[in-house]
């Protein structure tokens, strides 16, 4: 489904973010990607999104080249992705329910999808009660659950959260994983990266390890190896 | 789909417009005076027009023919003169006429209608007023003047240092003037423009969210312009209203300041006023055209630069 080929970045500074990675992520993973800060987990995700090119090598999602699709065609393959960031990235002058609908609207669905999907999955995230509070108006960890029901509401085929729960307390980490393994429990391939040894040893899935830009393991069924 | 994404740019335009409410506030009144600028310039202009109207109006080259000189001959001149495409008008004031005003004139001076008394006779002789079109053309309306037995003098000759000058002086303001509008305007651009770029410069972060989640640039810029079209609108309505009042209050100031010329007033009464009521429909045009386009090209260009997610 996605396949990185001997990805590199470069950074203008002539940091090497990422040294030469490949891995491929079939349809329904539940993939963990972890390192200390620094070591390209998040240039790695951001390749994907197209929301940064590889200096060399290159990425594919599907069959589709990403980095040599046009405008439009990054618009269309960001609709297919679901993304959670660390920071939460809400729109702070839209309500929990516009933030949502406007992942929709973006996607060109209509107005009877919209009001039906998006109070279904603010239930699923258990944030029904919030639906007209402004991102301000919510704590760390709502925020990240409204973060990620506008990143399953256009039903992604892959969702990619980077570092998640690294803003969060314990309870509210547990939550989010909760509800990540849930969705990947329900089809759709899961992407994440952390440096949280309770989250990695939490989800028992596939684990990346990457240090100083290199993929240093790979294991089916991982624990957190650093 | 098309129908219902220009729907929802359009709402999302004036809900942002409302949602941020003193940064919305702060655009419109950079916007309006920006407006103001080009509002004044408007009566600006027409006041130098009407002033360099006045004065023109004032500059003519009087004949002043020859006592025993006979009517008919001076009416065939006015005949001709009138016939010239320089010529614009022209007046004929006979000696008796002449008389009349000069009587009118020095009513309250005894001394001087004691000594025409005195003369018994009409020293006065007919006068022909002549208007140029522009005065640059006085000097061959003169020249064709010349050499006719009956005519006394031409006053051109003494007019004409005035005259060269004004028309000198009169391209010099027009040009002096439009300059300075292009350049007033260039800066009220500019300014309104910057002010824009920083609103939206605020909103980078979520315009690069709106990409990461798949919003084509179109849909993303889209609420940007409208919004910036309704800072033009409602800054256009404020820029008229504060231009009106200008008008009516600087025209009663004009009033008082040329309070020493009583005759005069009724035809220099409400000068900006009385244009800018008359001509309401095209300023309003105007400064709602250049509102809403200097408010919606702002933005679509200040929005551009954060796109490239």
């Amino acid at each position: 489904m996605i396949y990185f080929d001997k990805v590199s970045k470069v950074y203008p500074d002539d940091t090497l973010a990422l040294d030469s990675v490949s891995f491929t992520v079939e349809p329904k993973e539940f993939v963990t990607i972890v390192g200390h800060s620094g070591a390209g987990k998040t240039t790695l995700l951001k390749m994907l999104i197209a929301e940064d090119r590889p200096s060399k090598g290159s990425v594919f999602f599907e069959s589709a080249n990403i980095h040599k699709l046009g405008k439009g065609a990054v618009s269309k393959l960001r609709r297919r992705i679901g993304t959670i960031f660390q920071d939460f990235r809400l729109i702070p002058n839209k309500t929990a329910y516009e933030n949502i609908a406007f992942a929709m609207e973006a996607a060109g669905r209509t107005d009877a999808e919209i009001a039906s999907d998006v109070p279904y999955v603010l239930e699923l995230v258990d944030l029904h009660h919030k639906i007209y509070a402004f991102p301000h108006e919510l704590s760390g960890g709502e925020k990240q659950r409204i973060a990620i029901a506008r990143a399953i509401v256009n039903q992604p085929d892959i969702v990619i959260a980077d570092e998640p729960t690294g803003n969060l307390d314990p309870i509210n980490t547990f939550e989010i994983i909760k509800i990540l393994k849930k969705i990947n429990d329900l089809g759709t391939t899961v992407l994440l990266t952390t440096h949280n040894r309770g989250v990695v040893d939490e989800i028992k899935g596939r684990v990346i390890t990457m240090e100083k830009g290199k993929l240093m393991r790979d294991d089916k069924k991982g624990k957190y190896a650093l | 789909m098309i129908f219902t994404k220009v729907r929802r740019v359009v709402r999302t335009g004036f809900v942002n417009f409302w949602r941020n409410g003193f940064l919305s506030l702060s655009s419109i009144l950079v916007l309006s005076i920006a407006l103001l600028v080009f509002g004044s310039l408007i009566f600006f202009s027409t006041l130098s027009d009407r002033f360099l109207d006045t004065v023109r109006e004032k500059v003519d080259i009087n004949v002043y023919f020859a006592l025993n000189a006979g009517e008919t001959d001076i009416l065939e001149l006015q005949k001709t003169l009138e016939k010239m495409p320089e010529v614009s008008t022209t007046e004929y004031i006979s000696r008796e006429e002449s008389l009349k005003r000069f009587k009118e004139k020095h009513q309250d001076n005894t001394l001087i209608l004691q000594g025409l008394e005195e003369i018994g006779d009409n020293p006065l002789p007919a006068v022909l007023t002549i208007k140029a079109k522009d005065p640059s053309q006085y000097e061959s309306i003169a020249k064709s003047l010349a050499d006719r037995s009956f005519i006394d003098d031409v006053n051109y000759g003494r007019n004409k240092v005035i005259i060269d000058r004004l028309s000198r002086i009169i391209p010099l303001v027009e040009k002096t003037v439009s300059v300075l509008i292009i350049i007033l305007i260039v800066m009220a651009v500019i300014v309104t423009f910057n002010t824009i770029r920083v609103i939206i410069f605020s909103s980078r972060d979520e315009i690069a969210v709106m990409k990461l989640v798949g919003a084509s640039n179109m849909y993303v810029r889209g609420p940007f312009v409208v919004s910036g079209i309704m800072y033009g609108i409602a800054s256009a309505i404020l820029a008229i209203v504060v231009l009106g009042l200008f008008a009516y209050y600087m025209d009663a100031l004009y009033i008082r300041f040329l309070h020493a010329y009583p005759g005069d007033i009724s035809e220099i009464r409400h000068i900006l006023f009385g244009y800018y009521v008359s001509n309401f429909k095209t300023i309003f045009a105007l400064i709602l055209g250049s509102g809403v386009a200097l408010g919606a090209v702002s933005s679509y260009m200040a929005v551009r630069r954060y796109l490239n997610v």
